[in-house]
């Protein structure tokens, strides 16, 4: 609410700005009628770019499985800084892992914590904690949550494990925290489907190595063995990067529910000529579920509009 | 009676406990607990079967580099082995609080130990025995700087093999080991990944399983001599038959490696430093002012222009180095020229920006600021940006050189102003970063925790500039928030430069660094003798950078491998042009030095 308020009050303020300056150009040829001074407003107005974040998900327990054991989370909002408001979303998908016992408790751990620490870096007014300028990175703060939420699983779910995809959406600027092998994908209007995250699995490092093919990876036995997983292993070392949110596209977040079902091709098909991003994220659990749903399957989608 | 935990290993503690059997003198012992996980009771006691098994045979080993195992039990869940207590540091230690890399005599010393413990272990009789799990933590050194190889393979029984969990010790294990074969050409492997480790200073454990066939020794470590690193490259294959087939003829090559690169004649403790042999570069012309060059040179026309602390802008024919003209100002003239329309733009420190027709050497006009600019101007859209010692931002117009706008700032400006996307990006001496719009408005502003007196450089992504706090930043362009940071060994006043992925930049702890620019991750880094001041420059797939020590460098911009080297008379300040295969560098020896790219 106090959100939206400043927000409209910020955009007041600029109008008046630019009118001003307007004013001032025009008034050395001719004296501008109110009406004009108004047209003027009207038209400005319209130039500007508000950016706007939205988002949507999807999730199904799969065919086979009796347990959903993944997690994920959608916040979407603006941030004040110096800049002006820009949009900011944290999304987050985390896969619980299958052989494990409680990998709903790993993956919801995992997402409790990580989200609670970059709402409190954020949004510290939420949680009655003072506003002090951050002095670490985007990247810093991304790994940080990722190391909290290992030692809360290490501490409150020992022995299981979970996958973690986050992208924080800062403006035009996504910072993706990845360990194991859900995905991060940029998908571009002109049909490029890009995978930006890399697989922490065993089979998708034979793969990278050009040992086995993409054919014999999408059935191999061994294809949910992780090198790297939340809350396994004396050392941990997430992938942190940068990139600039795909222009005019969509960022997508997914378990191995859906891309390890579904071909990069096949995805791509069904969410295209999608009218609402709802929609494409039910098309999408619903062919994974057509395609035999052997997995939890998990989806988030998002859109950034200028 | 235990008395203290001293590690706490997957499967279970080991404690430091003094033996009571002997009242009256003090032995210490290691006891290390396993606990019992498997659910199933009948797996449990096959599990205990094995692990009695495995002691009885450990408990029979002698050798210098294998602790004595004095005693044994198990009960219901817990299993324990009584051991020589070591009193030292396991290698994951050593080569972490190292302070550089440690010396290649050194950790080929150790390799060849640990041959000959391995080779020991796997000629052992009736039954072979595989160690499957060499890593450096595996390694203790003890009092005597001796290697004694700890955790056997024993504590493996207790694993539970889980599908769909973490295998192994990632990152040492090779990929056969994965598929359940654990031969001794596994142990071959990991001590390779191992001696590796502790050359580059890099844990395979962060990088992902088998890459280091894409992380050459020499990408980090450039001491170790090429054949030490065929030997590790060999016992790394990917495929175990390009493997030694023995420990026994890895631990050969090894030490004829080591004869070749005369290690094993040297002392431990002994650095091998690079040496280099100048392969006769030749200048193609040299040109020398009155005073040292601290700037850098720009080159249009066929000419280079370039300041010098004897107060002038020289122009220099650029093909043979003859002189054309001068033109003098009241102040030293320490930065970098910019062309437009035929007209030279300079600051001094005469507190003025020259503007000067790069034909004639006349002057075109001149713009007064109020303090020395040591800033170098930017040109764009009609205007000449510039920052001087007087803390202003000043927008010129670049036809008339009257003023436009100024913007004040906190501190002095010395930073070159970089513009993209209608902004005005510039840094501060006192760590202020700003983000100007064309109207002289502060869009936007940072602070990093010293000076900026690096030049920023704008991408669709990200502003990327150093400071005096020893961090290489990368900013959202439109806001300012900081995407990421990276640490510097010391602070930096070098403006980065890109290539591909790769962001360069040079620091006063005498590196040049290759970072990569999405996971701000370093790539490689070079080292020079001295500061590195001035700023890095690609051309094609090279990299040019100066140093303090007064040379030039030519890098592969890749790998960061060394090209050749240039040594001018004095300390380098300013940083290379290179322009149609000839590179341009003044010197505080006073001169201007061309050479071939």
């Amino acid at each position: 609410m106090f959100e939206s308020i400043k927000k409209i009050f910020q955009k007041e303020e600029e109008k008046e700005e630019v009118v001003e300056v307007e004013a001032v150009r025009e008034t050395e040829t001719v004296p501008l009628s109110p009406q004009q001074v108004e047209e003027i407003i009207t038209h400005q107005a319209m130039k500007y770019d508000v950016q706007q974040l939205i988002a949507a998900s999807g999730q199904s327990v799969g065919k086979k499985r009796e347990l959903n054991e993944d997690s994920l989370s959608v916040i979407t909002a603006t941030l004040s800084g110096n800049a002006g408001n820009i949009p900011f979303g944290l999304y987050i998908v985390a896969d619980g892992m299958g052989g494990h016992q409680y990998g709903e408790v790993a993956s919801d751990t995992a997402m409790r914590t990580f989200n609670g620490y970059i709402m409190r870096k954020f949004y510290p007014y939420l949680f009655d904690l003072p506003t002090t300028p951050l002095d670490e990175s985007l990247q810093d703060i991304m790994l940080e949550g990722v190391m909290l939420a290992q030692e809360a699983i290490q501490r409150d779910a020992p022995g299981s494990g979970t996958t973690l995809t986050a992208a924080l959406v800062l403006g035009e600027r996504v910072t993706v925290a990845h360990v194991g092998d859900s995905r991060a994908y940029s998908i571009y209007p002109d049909g490029r489907f890009d995978l930006i995250s890399r697989d922490h699995s065993l089979v998708g490092r034979l793969e990278e190595l050009g040992q086995i093919t993409a054919e014999e990876a999408a059935v191999h036995p061994q294809k949910n063995v992780l090198y790297r997983a939340l809350g396994q292993g004396e050392v941990l070392e997430p992938d942190v990067f940068t990139t600039s949110f795909p222009k005019k596209g969509m960022l997508m977040l997914c378990s191995d529910g859906l891309w390890g079902v579904l071909s990069d091709r096949k995805m791509h098909r069904t969410i295209k000529d999608t009218d609402t991003l709802e929609h494409a994220c039910q098309k999408l659990v619903n062919a994974a579920n057509a395609a035999g749903g052997p997995d939890n399957i998990s989806v988030v989608l998002i859109k950034l509009i200028q | 009676m235990i008395q203290e935990v001293v590690g706490i290993g997957g499967m279970g503690s080991v404690y430091r406990a003094r033996d009571l059997h002997f009242p009256n003198v003090v032995k210490l012992v290691a006891v290390k607990e396993m606990v019992n996980l498997a659910p199933d009771p009948q797996v449990r006691k096959t599990v205990i079967k094995n692990f009695e098994r495995e002691a009885n045979i450990l408990a029979t080993l002698t050798h210098p580099s294998i602790p004595n195992i004095f005693d044994y039990f198990s009960s219901d869940d817990r299993a324990y082995l009584v051991l020589e207590y070591i009193n030292g540091q396991d290698l994951e230690a050593v080569v972490r609080e190292a302070d550089g890399f440690l010396s290649s005599a050194q950790v080929v010393a150790w390799g060849i130990e640990l041959c000959d413990v391995l080779s020991f272990l796997h000629n052992h009789e009736p039954d072979k025995i595989i160690f499957r799990d060499m890593k450096p933590s595996n390694v203790m050194l003890d009092s005597r700087a001796h290697i004694m190889l700890v955790d056997f393979g024993i504590a493996k029984q207790f694993q539970t093999g889980q599908k769909g969990t973490m295998i192994g010790t990632e990152g040492y294990s090779p990929p056969e080991q994965y598929r359940g074969e654990a031969t001794h050409l596994a142990d071959i492997y990991a001590l390779g990944a191992t001696l590796h480790h502790l050359f580059t200073r890099r844990d395979p454990r962060l990088e992902p399983p088998f890459s280091f066939e894409e992380r050459p020794i020499s990408q980090s470590n450039d001491e170790v001599s090429p054949e030490i690193q065929a030997v590790i490259a060999r016992a790394l294959a990917y495929e175990p038959k390009d493997r030694y087939r023995d420990i026994d003829e890895m631990k050969d090559a090894l030490v004829a490696a080591a004869r070749q690169t005369g290690l094993l004649t040297r002392l431990p403790s002994s650095r091998s430093t690079p040496t280099f042999q100048a392969d006769g570069i030749k200048p193609l012309w040299k040109f020398k002012c009155e005073d040292e060059i601290r700037g850098t040179p720009a080159l249009f026309d066929n000419t280079v222009f370039v300041g010098c602390y004897d107060n002038n802008l020289y122009a220099l024919d650029a093909a043979e180095g003859d002189f054309k003209w001068k033109y003098p100002t009241d102040g030293g003239v320490v930065s970098t020229p910019a062309i437009v329309d035929g007209n030279i733009f300079f600051g001094s420190e005469d507190k003025r920006l020259h503007v000067v027709n790069a034909r004639s050497g006349k002057i075109v006009w001149a713009y007064y600021a109020e303090g020395p600019v040591r800033s170098s101007p930017r040109i764009a859209e009609g205007h000449a940006f510039i920052g001087s010692d007087d803390g202003v931002l000043h927008a010129i117009n670049s036809v008339t050189g009257r003023a436009v706008w100024s913007t004040p700032t906190s501190s002095a400006i010395r930073s070159t102003p970089f513009v993209a996307n209608d902004l005005i990006y510039v840094g501060s001496e006192s760590g202020e970063f700003y983000c100007v719009d064309f109207k002289g408005k502060i869009k936007w502003q940072f602070k990093a925790k010293r000076g900026i007196t690096s030049s920023p450089l704008v991408t669709e992504n990200a502003v990327y500039f150093t400071s005096v706090d020893g961090h290489l930043y990368a900013l959202d362009p439109k806001s300012g928030w900081v995407l990421w940071k990276f640490k510097l060994g010391k602070g930096s006043i070098s403006s980065p430069a890109i290539l591909d992925n790769l962001i360069y930049t040079g620091a006063a702890d005498g590196f040049v660094y290759a970072i990569d620019l999405k996971s701000s991750k370093e790539v490689w880094r070079f080292r020079t003798e001295h500061q590195v001041a001035g700023s890095p420059v690609i051309y094609k797939d090279a990299l040019y950078c100066t140093s303090i020590d007064s040379h030039l460098y030519c890098l592969d911009a890749k790998g960061g491998q060394l090209r050749w080297k240039y040594a001018t008379e004095g300390p380098i300040t300013g940083s290379p042009l290179v322009y149609d295969d000839i590179v341009y560098i003044g010197s505080t020896d006073h001169q201007i030095y061309a050479l071939l790219a």
